[in-house]
C-alpha cells in the first residue's frame, strides 16, 4: 500500500527521522497562514501517489505569503501529469506547504527487503535527488548497502560506516546515526516494504532533513496496522481497482479490450501474455484465486465488464480440485444474473471437463468453448476483433 | 528416487481442523500419503475424521509431542498467516526434517525472521504461498490436483500453482511423466530457491529432464540460469509468465514485480537462453519443448 508524501512524513518525524517544518492543507485559504507561519521561503508540494511531481509542476518555491497562495491556487485542483500518472495526470487535492531549506548537499536513502539475502537492507548514495535506478544502472559503485541481521537490529556502527561513506564529518556523522536509527525504527515498525528519503539534505547550517519521503507498505502486514490502513487514499486507485479488493480479487487493469478472468496469479499473467502472442491486447489482470467459486465468478464479470474498453472475455480456470461442471455452473449462473452481452470464450481443465463443456453448450449463452490456451487466445482475439 | 518426499514420507498436518488443512488431508491419504499426525494448538487429544468417516489421525497440541509419538519427518503448514511464522519455526525447533509451508499472506517481515531462525538448523523450509510437492505414485504434500500427475521422470520447479498444473498437465498429455514437482512459491522471501531444488533433481538418478517455470520479479531465473549453466547436464526447458506485466505493479503474487526496471520477463528469457535452456515460447507449449529437448536427446 502506498501513501502521501505528507503522511509518510508524520510517521517518520514520529520516529525521530528530523523532516522539515510544514502542514499540508486541503482549502486554499489556509496557504497565507501556514505560509506566515512558517515564514521566508517556502516550497509548495503537490500530494499524489505518483513520482516525477517536480517535472510535473507539482513542487514550486514560493516567496512569502502572497506567493504562496497564488501557487497553491494554481496547484489545488490541478490535473498533474507525471512519467508515473499516465497522460490524464491524478487531481491534486492537497499541497504540503514547507519551509524553503538553505541546501548544501543531496544525498539518497532507502531501506528495503533484499529478496536474495532474506534480510533488510539498508542503501546510501551521494547521489541524491536524482532516479535511484538511473544510478543503480550506470554507477552501482555509487550506492552504499548494509545489511541488517534481523536480530540484532541495525547497528550504530552500520550508519557510521553510511555516514562516513557519504562524506559527512564531525557532528553531521552524529546526527546521520540518529537519523538513519530512527529510519530503520520507523522501517520495521510498520511493516514497510519501502522506506526512502530522496533526497536527504545537508544544509548549509550542517543539519540532516528529510527533504522527500516515501513509505511503501507490506499488504499482508496491514492486519496488525489498521491505522496504517486508515491512510489509504482511494482517490489515488482506478475505481475498478478498488472495487474489486472489496470482493478479495486481486485486478489490474490494462489498456487492452480482452478481459480475463483466470484462477493463479501465475496462469492469470500467462494468460495474458498469450492473449498478446495471438495478436490482442489484454483489457486486465485478474486472479479469482485458486479456487473460483461461483460468487468469485460473479463479482469477477461484474468488474471486467464495467471496463467500457471490453469487446470479449476469456475465461481460463484450471480447475484442479474443483469439478468442472461447478465451476461451469457458476459461470453460467453469474452470466445469467449478470445479462452478460459480451461473447465469453471459457477454458476449462480437470475434473468432469466434458460436463463442464456440455453445461456451457447447453446455456443459451454467447459462449465459446476452447480446449487449451492456445485456441482460447485465439478464439477471444478473434471476436474482441469483431466486436 | 523422487526428491523431497517419496513412500517413506510419514506427514504431520499442522492447521489440521482448519477448513484448508482438513479438506487437503483428506485429498492426501486419498492419493496414497501416509498423515500421521495433525497439530493444531488446543485440539490435542483429539481425532481428525475424513468427510467419509474412514480415515482418522490423532491431533496433538505441540509439534514437538506429536513427533515423538508418531515419527513424523515432513510436515505441511495450513496455518492461517498471522500465526503462520510461529508454526514454521515450531516444527524446525521440532527438528522436523523438511517443511513445506501453503499459507498465502504471511508478512515479509515475519519471513525474514523465520529465515534467521532456520539459518544454522536442519529444517528445509518449501513455501511459502506454494502448491507444495508431490512425487507422482508416491506422495503428495499440498493442495495440487494429484490426479493430473504421472509417475515418471521429469522434475518441475515453479513459483506458480495454477501455472504449474497447466504445465503438469501439458506433459502428462504427451505420456511425459514427472519424478517431482517442487512448488517453490510466490513470495519475495522463500525457503528453498530454485537452485536448491535444482542441485537436488541434478543429483537425482530418476529425474532425466528438468522443467523450470519462473515468473517476473527478483532474479531467481536468473541465477538458476547461471548455475544450470555450470552444473546440470540433463535438458532444461524453461517458461516465464509477465511478459505482458507493467512495471511497478504486484501481479498477484507478492514477489511479482517489476521494480525499478528490473525483473522483466523478457531479462529472464535472455538469461535463460544463453544459458543453453530451450524457453517455452508460449505458456501452452510447455510440454512440447519438453517433448522436443527429450527427443532431441534420444536421437544423439
Amino acid at each position: 500500500m502506498k501513501i502521501h508524501e505528507f503522511q509518510a512524513k508524520r510517521i517518520l518525524a514520529q520516529h525521530g527521522v528530523a523532516v522539515p517544518r510544514g502542514e499540508v492543507i486541503e482549502r486554499l485559504e489556509d496557504a497565507r497562514t501556514v505560509a506566515q507561519k512558517l515564514g521566508g521561503t517556502v516550497v509548495v508540494k503537490a500530494q499524489i501517489h505518483a513520482g516525477g511531481r517536480g517535472k510535473g509542476g507539482g513542487v514550486k518555491l514560493a516567496r512569502g505569503p502572497e506567493e504562496a497562495v497564488e501557487v497553491a491556487h494554481r496547484m489545488l485542483g490541478m490535473k498533474l501529469v507525471t512519467h508515473q500518472t499516465g497522460p490524464e495526470g491524478r487531481l491534486v487535492r492537497r499541497v504540503l506547504i514547507e519551509e524553503g531549506l538553505d541546501i548544501a548537499r543531496e544525498l539518497y536513502l532507502g531501506l528495503v527487503v533484499d529478496r536474495a539475502t532474506g534480510r533488510p537492507v539498508f542503501m546510501a548514495s551521494e547521489e541524491g535527488g536524482v532516479e535511484i535506478e538511473v544510478v543503480a544502472a550506470e554507477r552501482p559503485e555509487k550506492i552504499l548497502k548494509e545489511f541488517i541481521e534481523p536480530g540484532a537490529g541495525f547497528q550504530p556502527f552500520q550508519s557510521r560506516k553510511l555516514a562516513y561513506g557519504l562524506g559527512l564529518s564531525g557532528a553531521q556523522v552524529g546526527a546521520a546515526v540518529g537519523f538513519f536509527t530512527a529510519l530503520y525504527r520507523a522501517f520495521e515498525a510498520t511493516d514497510a516494504s519501502l522506506a526512502e528519503i530522496n533526497p536527504l539534505v545537508v544544509t548549509r547550517q550542517g543539519g540532516l532533513l528529510a527533504l522527500d519521503a516515501k513509505m511503501n507498505f507490506d499488504d499482508n502486514a496491514l492486519y496488525r496496522h489498521p491505522d496504517i490502513l486508515e491512510l489509504r487514499d482511494l482517490n489515488e486507485e482506478d475505481p475498478l481497482e478498488v472495487r474489486a479488493s472489496e470482493f478479495k480479487l486481486n485486478y489490474i487493469r490494462l489498456d487492452g479490450n480482452v478481459g480475463c478472468m483466470v484462477n493463479g496469479a501465475g496462469l492469470a499473467m500467462s494468460t495474458m501474455d498469450i492473449i498478446q502472442y495471438a495478436g490482442g491486447r489484454p483489457a486486465n489482470f485478474l486472479d479469482v484465486g485458486g479456487g473460483a467459486n461461483e460468487e468469485q465468478v460473479r463479482h469477477g464479470f461484474e468488474i471486467i465488464l464495467s471496463d467500457p474498453n471490453v469487446r470479449a472475455v476469456l475465461i481460463n480456470i484450471f480447475g484442479g480440485i474443483m469439478r468442472c461442471d461447478i465451476v461451469a455452473s457458476g459461470v453460467v449462473a453469474a452470466a445469467k444474473a449478470l445479462g452478460v452481452k459480451a461473447p465469453v470464450v471459457v477454458r476449462l481443465e480437470g475434473t468432469n471437463v466434458e460436463l463442464g463443456k456440455k453445461i456451457l453448450e447447453e446455456s443459451g449463452l454467447n459462449f465459446a468453448v476452447a480446449t487449451g490456451m492456445k485456441d482460447a487466445a485465439e478464439k477471444v482475439v478473434r471476436l474482441a476483433a469483431n466486436g | 528416487m523422487a526428491i523431497l518426499i517419496d513412500e517413506n514420507t510419514r506427514l504431520l498436518v499442522q492447521g489440521i481442523t482448519g477448513r484448508e488443512g482438513s479438506f487437503h488431508t483428506g485429498q492426501a491419504i486419498e492419493y496414497g500419503t501416509k498423515v500421521v499426525a495433525g497439530v493444531t494448538p488446543g485440539k490435542g487429544g483429539s481425532v481428525w475424521k475424513g468427510a467419509d468417516g474412514n480415515h482418522k489421525v490423532p491431533v496433538l497440541n505441540t509439534v514437538e509431542h506429536a513427533k515423538r509419538e508418531t515419527g513424523a519427518n515432513v510436515s505441511v503448514v495450513f496455518v492461517p498467516p498471522p500465526f503462520a511464522a510461529d508454526a514454521i519455526m515450531e516444527a524446525a525447533d521440532a527438528e522436523i526434517p523438511l517443511v513445506i509451508a501453503i499459507t498465502e499472506g504471511i508478512p515479509t517481515l515475519d519471513m525474514v525472521r523465520v529465515k534467521q531462525f532456520l539459518a544454522g538448523k536442519r529444517t528445509r523450509l518449501v513455501g511459502p504461498n506454494c502448491p507444495g510437492v508431490i512425487s507422482p505414485g508416491k506422495c503428495k504434500v499440498g493442495i495440487m490436483p494429484g490426479q493430473i500427475h504421472k509417475p515418471g521422470r521429469i522434475g518441475l520447479i515453479s513459483r506458480s500453482g495454477t501455472l504449474t498444473y497447466e504445465a503438469v498437465g501439458q506433459l502428462t498429455a504427451l505420456g511425459i511423466g514427472q519424478s517431482t514437482c517442487v512448488g517453490v512459491g510466490g513470495d519475495p522471501i522463500i525457503g528453498t530457491n530454485f537452485i536448491d531444488v535444482l542441485r537436488l533433481m541434478a543429483a537425482d538418478a530418476e529425474t532425466e529432464g528438468i522443467v523450470l517455470i519462473g515468473e517476473i520479479g527478483g532474479a531467481a531465473e536468473e541465477e538458476a540460469a547461471a548455475f544450470i549453466a555450470a552444473n546440470v547436464k540433463k535438458p532444461v526447458v524453461g517458461f516465464v509468465a509477465g511478459r505482458t506485466a507493467p512495471p511497478g505493479r504486484r501481479m498477484g503474487h507478492a514477489g511479482a514485480i517489476i521494480s525499478g526496471g528490473k525483473g522483466t520477463a523478457a531479462d529472464k528469457i535472455t538469461a535463460l537462453e544463453v544459458a543453453g535452456i530451450r524457453v517455452a515460447p508460449s505458456p501452452a507449449l510447455i510440454g512440447e519443448t519438453m517433448a522436443a529437448a527429450l527427443a532431441k536427446r534420444a536421437a544423439r
